[in-house]
């Protein structure tokens, strides 16, 4: 995978002590920017990306080739008009885009750092990707933004920097990791490290690779992103390439064929340690915690302005735990507004074309950057 | 602007943080917001009504009034407005606890079912009265608890809650109600506007 050449990489200087009680330093952020920063420096929007993606947000991936991974929501003219606002996006560190991440080299061994590397939350990510706006010179965000686990980075940005973003845009997220999220995670870490490639994540050192491991962990995952209506509807029992059943173990069914391809392209752009990692992070995500159990708290100090999303058919981050963070914002008076989209394409719907959730967004940006 | 919604406007004074449950499109909001620069949130069922409140810039809940009112904490708005909704409530008083619960002061208006134009219809055509305010036939009306001006009047005293001001609106005319003239109103008025406190 050489595809940390030509990335925009910022090093941070500063020290950042993580969750874990180790301190890391000049470490690499890689970032992208779509549209530009107006001189007031007023219109940037920070957007976090979720448990796979990376800073390719808009136009083309330079790695995949294939358009960004909030393509429909990000762009000249669209939802998030980068005619207007600037848009900023890293990858998180742990990831596996250019960010300090398990499949960097330590220096001292010379070996990458694999399981070596500390385990990070969401916290310390926030954290690592608070730098850019110092690189900027920006002193206060228009907006943060994300879906998934980008919306967790934005419920954590906010609680960490309760003045440096106007507006808050959490979509189809949690404020704290659910039992039945961390049990999908961890079907997903023991495919991974119960494939003999992954050699304890020393892989890259021993020329091999865990693909088959991080593959099933894709498609397990990939069925969660989905609806049972929204694939019953694409694939129901629909045969792939055949007349008939053929009585073996071949993809039969076009649904076992799309998972395994789905999981055959992850493997190509994606690292099984970082994998790990990242889902980890998101499973010791529980912001109320770091508040000793009361969420409110963790906004008390922000005068921004919310925007809370969720979809009817997404059951990883039900409407319930989008609206547990309504709840405590109402209840200590914050400005939040909440809507549920009508979509049967499950959680991937805030990454998809669901015109509802786009003028939705598109509406609740250009109002509030009007009201400056 | 409907009438019923300047005479609401007319009891709020500026500055003040107001709820407005079951706001739909948002218009008083809007107005409220421009013309007394109330801090001012909606809670609203229809998730196309929540839309057209984003496209104006409008910040507004989805939800349900009889749930989701226990979310705000006690006396967190100044005013809190229920438009021609309390009838369709399957539990009003509940629903209009928690708003004098939420809101230090609560704005209700009510259908008035007492109103001559509704008598006379079921006096004469024997069918269940069909009016501007009231535009739904039985059998589809949201309409769960019909009242006249005079039963929430009795209502409301039976409950110790404070009448700060009776209106009677009827088309472009509106006027106070007090014990006096709580007959005449009931008969001329087809909609009744309450500010009340408990």
């Amino acid at each position: 995978m050489n595809i940390k050449t030509n990335l925009k990489t910022l090093i941070v200087k500063n020290p950042l002590k993580l969750d874990c009680g180790k301190t890391i330093k000049d470490f690499p952020i890689a970032y992208e920017t779509y549209g530009s920063l107006n001189s007031q420096k007023d219109n940037a929007i920070l957007v976090f990306h979720a448990l796979t993606g990376d800073q390719y947000v808009s136009g083309t991936n330079p790695v995949t080739k294939k358009d960004g991974w909030w393509s429909y929501a990000v762009g000249p003219g669209k939802a998030i008009d980068t005619n207007k606002y600037f848009v900023i996006c890293s990858n998180v560190i742990g990831g596996c885009m250019g960010s300090f991440g398990p499949s960097d080299i330590d220096p001292k061994s010379g070996n990458i750092q694999g399981t070596n590397f500390p385990v990070i939350t969401i916290n310390d990510m926030v954290n690592a990707q608070y730098n850019l706006l110092d690189h900027f010179g920006i002193d206060k965000l228009f907006s943060v933004a994300g879906g998934s686990m980008g919306g967790m980075q934005v419920l954590q940005f906010i609680s960490n920097f309760p003045d440096k973003s106007r507006t808050v845009i959490p979509i189809a997220t949690t404020s704290s990791h659910s039992a039945q999220n961390i049990a999908f995670n961890e079907l997903g870490r023991q495919a991974i490290m119960a494939d003999s490639n992954w050699k304890e994540g020393d892989y890259s050192s021993n020329n091999s690779n865990p693909g088959k491991g991080l593959a099933v962990a894709r498609m397990a995952a990939h069925i969660t992103y989905l609806s049972k209506k929204g694939l019953q509807e694409k694939f129901g029992r629909k045969l792939q390439e055949r007349e008939d059943l053929k009585f073996g173990f071949d993809a039969d069914f076009q649904i076992e064929s799309y998972l395994r391809y789905q999981g055959s392209v992850f493997v190509d752009r994606f690292d099984a340690n970082s994998y790990l990692y990242i889902t980890r992070a998101m499973d010791y995500f529980d912001l109320a915690k770091q508040f000793n159990g009361n969420l409110s708290d963790a906004f008390k100090l922000t005068k921004a302005k919310f925007f809370i999303i969720s979809f009817t058919s997404d059951w990883l981050y039900p409407t319930q735990e989008n609206k547990d963070i309504v709840i405590a914002l109402n209840s200590i008076g914050a400005d939040v507004g909440f809507v549920e989209i009508e979509s049967d394409k499950g959680h991937d719907s805030f990454l998809l074309d669901v015109p509802d959730f786009l003028n939705a967004l598109k509406n609740f940006l250009d109002k509030s950057y009007e009201e400056n | 602007m409907k009438n019923e919604f300047k005479v609401i406007a007319d009891l709020i004074e500026k500055d003040k943080k107001v709820l407005d449950v079951g706001c739909a499109d948002g218009i008083l909001m809007k107005f409220l917001k421009d013309n007394k620069n109330a801090n001012i949130r909606g809670l609203e069922i229809s998730k196309e009504k929540v839309q057209e409140c984003i496209a104006k810039g409008l910040t507004v809940i989805e939800g349900n009034a009889e749930k989701d009112l226990k979310q705000f904490p006690d006396k967190s708005f100044d005013y809190v407005i229920l438009s021609q909704t309390l009838q369709a409530f399957l539990n009003p008083e509940l629903v209009l606890n928690e708003l004098l619960r939420v809101g230090k002061k609560a704005i209700i208006t009510i259908p008035n079912f007492g109103y001559w134009k509704v008598r006379l219809h079921l006096l004469l055509k024997g069918t269940m009265p069909i009016t501007k305010t009231l535009p739904d036939e039985w059998y589809n009306t949201p309409n769960l608890h019909m009242c006249t001006i005079k039963d929430f009047v009795y209502f409301v005293k039976s409950r110790n809650i404070k009448i700060f001001k009776s209106i009677a609106l009827n088309k472009l005319n509106a006027s106070l109600i007090n014990e006096r003239n709580l007959g005449i109103k009931n008969l001329s008025a087809d909609l009744g506007i309450f500010l009340i406190e408990k």
